[in-house]
């Protein structure tokens, strides 16, 4: 009768326990709760780039904190997402600055060849298309980040590029060897 | 050519090295404080140096150090507050990215002058590669003695750490900072108390943007009086500013205030004139929250003067027909921007980054975009303008913080130098919808 | 202890004193208005911005103005500081654009809200707004979630003071509800269904000042107008048993615990008091309650509400000009 629960249970993986262990170091003794947006993007990046309610729950299990907490953090932040993702979500500036130098035509541009439209899924699993406000990349818009990477300056040739080379590439996590 | 106080090694190979960085002059500041000097004298040289915070507001440093409270029993902390994300500035995580081991030995001299024993760099979580940059820097300046128990047998230590932010513009505010560093919602606290009193963990706390930590180690390895020898006026030293929008040349170029914006602007050295040959229409000076200025207005006062890059001339003439500095991010509209457009996408930004706490913010952002979403869209009427000059009144001064006044300014000045291009979105729909269709003043005429 | 002067009235109170706290010393029609400041809740208030007052001399020793209006709620007062509330133009008109801003997506969806007749939000809105609204566009709303059988959350009357989540704070154990989501989209829940339960839950109800969270053993039960408010209390081994039983004929409707005439709770009570004794048996009946709230509920049943009595002395001419076309016209005549 446990087989849900026992599914449900989330375990971290010995590298990220270790990049928790750092960061809750790096506060003073009672202060944990400061490292709770260092571990949510440690949760993000070990549970495929989104954060559910049992990974948020186990977080407020190793701060010692209540899960309330961590819910009130995780929904006021706007990098964690907090329903399933593509494999690569691509994160497009469409602020001011950025519609200067063409985000507009870049988000355009992107539907179009993603076939679905902002917020959604491409069909094949390997895009979430969203918009962010202000990356602090305005002289190099218009731009879009994907995790940790920023795509910058660019136009139709080199966005299909991009595409091409994510749809390829091997998810690692920054704990991981080759990150 | 200008002086180069911060960025001035930027482009050697290496530099993000501790080695090559050392080699380059790096730490000097260090050891001149910890082996030569007191915490006092280092502050009262940032004081005498007239360094303003290099993050917006302005306030000078020094004098912001000397407000910390020093109870007894009770730790201090210097928190470098790398949440960039006021749109139009980059500045910050440029100088990061190049030269991590700068903003490094600002935190180490800056945290001696406070007393700090523990000291943040709370970055935007948005640049985690740059957070990454950070740490290994950081992990080589432990090792080489610079971190850590008795620093350079100084009988001083200190332990620095990076800390990611989760996307939330509102933590730039300093004590939206602190309590996102304390791992709760970015809601600003009310103020008093002042983070000099109450801050990190209910101590005393200083928070100084990049820039101004990175400025530190010249003014101490070189002295106040050189530091203040650059510059105009109150406005002394480099600034650095992040050139955007249509412009030939974007990118971060490290200023002596005082350079003409015209010069700024038109010059090989900076910004390189407008792209594809075209004219200006608009200027923002200083990020995206201080006065749009018209270009007759920002290339001159209304007085007839040259406007320089200083924090006075920008702001010569007040909010009629002057504009602010700010952290230094201008960016620049050719003469194909629509402005509508534009400020659209400015109270949508601000509406998206409202914490929700207080009421006039919380409630007027979004009412603001939903108001200019229908002028773009052709279903504005003539009465949603002055509507909006109000709704923006009622934002400003009114707020917890000033992120109000920030979403309510850049409304309240396109209103005032461009009014005729919202009014003609609102007397034709069809041609203000109409794909790539931009207001000109040429049509006011047939209005 | 320090003097200010506030309205033009002196008063002398204990250093450390709100400037809100002082007024309410004055008390009467200069008492500045408050949605979220709550005495009994450590951390509440600064919020709402209705209590913005100006700031005309900071102090004896520095006499200068403060250069925005502040909220008094949370700023202390200083020895010979003056402020202007009812007397300033500037502080009512921008506690009218207050007013609008908390009701531009307020659903007034009065007439079928338990709240309506002692709520905060109307009597703000009645006593400093206007009537009319200068907003077009959609009003906010949100999914609806259930929190439990005895308390009902109504998101969109919410105006986010975060006074339930303090009392979930302070007097209860485990919090399960907060304040989620960032912005306008901001909202009370709890994130994953959960039921706010334990023995002092209730009092999110009592500290709300709106209809979002109301009772749901009351609920359309009846308006609170008809019923007549009775001090009453019990033996309680949790609380102080002290509470007001709202009656209609011999039946209790509801219980609440007691608040004060700035709708402030003076002690909070136990769930059982509140859910779990309605039958009036169980309680020794002290007598009729005073509400003295400016509220349609005494107006009826206890005295008739004194019209037309000057409130601020020595008003300046001007600014009595400037208030005639307010609602508010500080009961003098014009």
């Amino acid at each position: 009768m446990d087989q849900t629960v026992e599914n449900k249970k989330v375990e971290f993986s010995e590298g990220a326990m270790a990049e928790i262990r750092r960061y809750i170091s790096h506060y003073p003794e009672g202060r944990q709760k400061s490292a709770i947006l260092p571990i949510l993007h440690i949760a993000q990046a070990e549970f495929g780039g989104w954060v559910s309610p049992e990974v948020m729950d186990k977080v407020a299990e190793i701060l010692d904190i209540q899960p309330i907490e961590v819910y009130e953090v995780a929904t006021f932040y706007t990098m964690f997402n907090l329903k399933p993702v593509g494999k690569h979500v691509l994160e497009v500036c469409r602020t001011g600055p950025c519609m200067l130098r063409g985000s507009d035509q870049l988000i355009e541009h992107l539907e179009n060849r993603l076939g679905c439209k902002v917020g959604e899924t491409s069909a094949d699993g390997n895009f979430t298309l969203k918009t962010v406000e202000c990356l602090a990349s305005c002289g190099t818009g218009p731009m879009l980040q994907v995790r940790e990477k920023f795509y910058e300056n660019l136009d139709a040739a080199s966005a299909n590029q991009m595409l091409e080379d994510l749809k390829a590439s091997t998810v690692r996590k920054p704990w991981e060897e080759n990150y | 050519m200008g002086r180069k106080l911060l960025t001035e090694h930027i482009n050697v190979e290496g530099i993000q090295t501790f080695d090559v960085y050392r080699k380059h002059g790096g730490y000097a500041s260090v050891e001149k404080a910890l082996k030569t000097m007191t915490p006092e004298e280092v502050v009262e040289e940032v004081k005498a140096s007239g360094l303003r915070g290099r993050g917006g507001a302005g306030f000078p440093t020094g004098m912001k150090w000397s407000f910390l409270a020093k109870p007894e029993g009770k730790p201090r902390y210097l928190v470098c507050n790398a949440d960039e994300s006021e749109p139009g500035t980059f500045k910050d995580r440029y100088l990061m990215e190049k030269l991590p081991h700068l903003l490094i030995e600002g935190m180490i001299t800056s945290s001696f002058a406070l007393g700090a024993r523990t000291s943040y760099i709370y970055i935007r979580g948005e640049l985690l590669y740059v957070l990454r940059i950070l740490e290994k820097a950081i992990a080589e300046a432990y090792a080489n003695g610079f971190l850590g128990e008795n620093i350079l047998g100084s009988g001083y230590s200190l332990d620095l750490h990076v800390h990611p932010g989760g996307g939330a513009y509102i933590c730039g505010e300093e004590t939206a900072l602190l309590e996102s560093l304390e791992g709760k919602r970015g809601n600003p606290r009310n103020k008093p108390p002042f983070p000099a009193v109450w801050g990190l963990y209910g101590c005393p706390t200083v928070v100084n943007n990049v820039e101004s930590i990175a400025t530190v180690p010249w003014i101490v390895t070189n002295g106040a009086a050189e530091y203040a020898k650059i510059g105009v006026g109150r406005s002394t030293g480099t600034k650095l500013i992040s050139a955007g929008g249509n412009i030939n040349k974007p990118g971060v170029y490290e200023i002596e205030l005082g350079v003409p914006v015209e010069e700024f602007i038109y010059s090989d050295e900076y910004c390189g004139g407008i792209w594809k040959g075209r004219d200006m229409k608009a200027v923002i000076a200083g990020g995206s929250s201080v006065p749009i200025l018209p270009k007759e207005l920002i290339l001159k006062t209304a007085a007839g003067e040259d406007r320089l890059m200083t924090y006075e001339s920008l702001s010569d003439g007040g909010f009629a027909t002057g504009t602010m500095l700010g952290s230094g991010g201008f960016f620049v509209m050719d003469d194909q921007t629509c402005i509508v457009r534009h400020t659209w996408t400015l109270a949508r930004f601000y509406h998206h980054e409202s914490c929700g706490q207080c009421s006039p913010c919380r409630e007027g952002t979004g009412w603001m975009e939903k108001v200019l979403h229908r002028i773009e869209y052709g279903h504005g009427q003539m009465h949603d303008i002055d509507l909006l000059v109000s709704v923006a009144k009622q934002i400003e001064g009114n707020t917890i913080c000033p992120l109000g006044d920030a979403a309510a300014w850049p409304v309240a000045a396109a209103i005032r130098h461009f009014r005729d291009e919202f009014e003609w979105h609102v007397k034709h729909p069809e041609r203000a919808t109409a794909p790539g269709a931009v207001y000109n003043k040429a049509d006011s005429v047939l209005a | 202890m320090v003097k200010i002067t506030f309205d033009g009235i002196e008063v002398e109170v204990e250093e450390g004193t709100t400037i809100l706290n002082a007024a309410r010393k004055i008390g009467g029609e200069v008492v500045p208005p408050a949605m979220c400041y709550y005495t009994p809740l450590k951390g509440s208030g600064g919020k709402c911005r209705a209590c913005l007052v100006k700031v005309a001399a900071g102090s004896a020793k520095d006499p200068r103005p403060m250069p925005k209006l502040v909220a008094s709620c949370i700023t202390p007062v200083q020895d010979g500081m003056v402020v202007e509330n009812t007397t300033n133009p500037d502080v009512l008109a921008t506690r009218k654009g207050v007013v609008e801003m908390l009701l531009i997506n307020h659903p007034l969806d009065c007439p079928i809200c338990d709240q309506a007749g002692e709520c905060d939000l109307q009597n703000f809105s009645y006593e400093h707004g206007t009537s009319g609204t200068r907003y077009e566009e959609e009003r906010r709303t949100f999914e609806k979630i259930d929190i439990g059988p005895l308390i009902q959350l109504h998101m969109t009357r919410c105006i986010l003071c975060y006074r339930c989540v303090y009392t979930a704070d302070q007097i209860t154990e485990k919090r399960v509800h907060g304040v989620l989501g960032r912005g306008d989209a901001a909202e009370i829940g709890t994130y994953i269904e959960n039921v706010i339960d334990n023995d002092f839950s209730g009092n999110v109800i009592d500290v709300c000042p709106v209809g979002a969270l109301t009772d749901k053993t009351f609920r359309f039960k009846n308006r609170v107008w008809f019923t007549k408010p009775m001090d009453a209390h019990r033996d309680c081994p949790k609380c102080s048993g002290k509470v007001v039983l709202w009656m209609r004929g011999n039946d209790v409707m509801r219980v609440t615990a007691r608040k004060d005439k700035y709708n402030e709770v003076q002690e909070f009570i136990c769930n059982e008091c509140r859910f779990d004794h309605k039958d009036p048996n169980d309680w020794t009946i002290e007598g009729a309650r005073k509400i003295d709230r400016g509220s349609v509920i005494s107006a009826n049943h206890y005295e008739l509400p004194v019209l037309n009595v000057p409130v601020v002395p020595n008003l300046p001419g001007s600014t009595e000009d400037d208030l005639k076309d307010t609602p508010f016209n500080l009961g003098r005549s014009v």
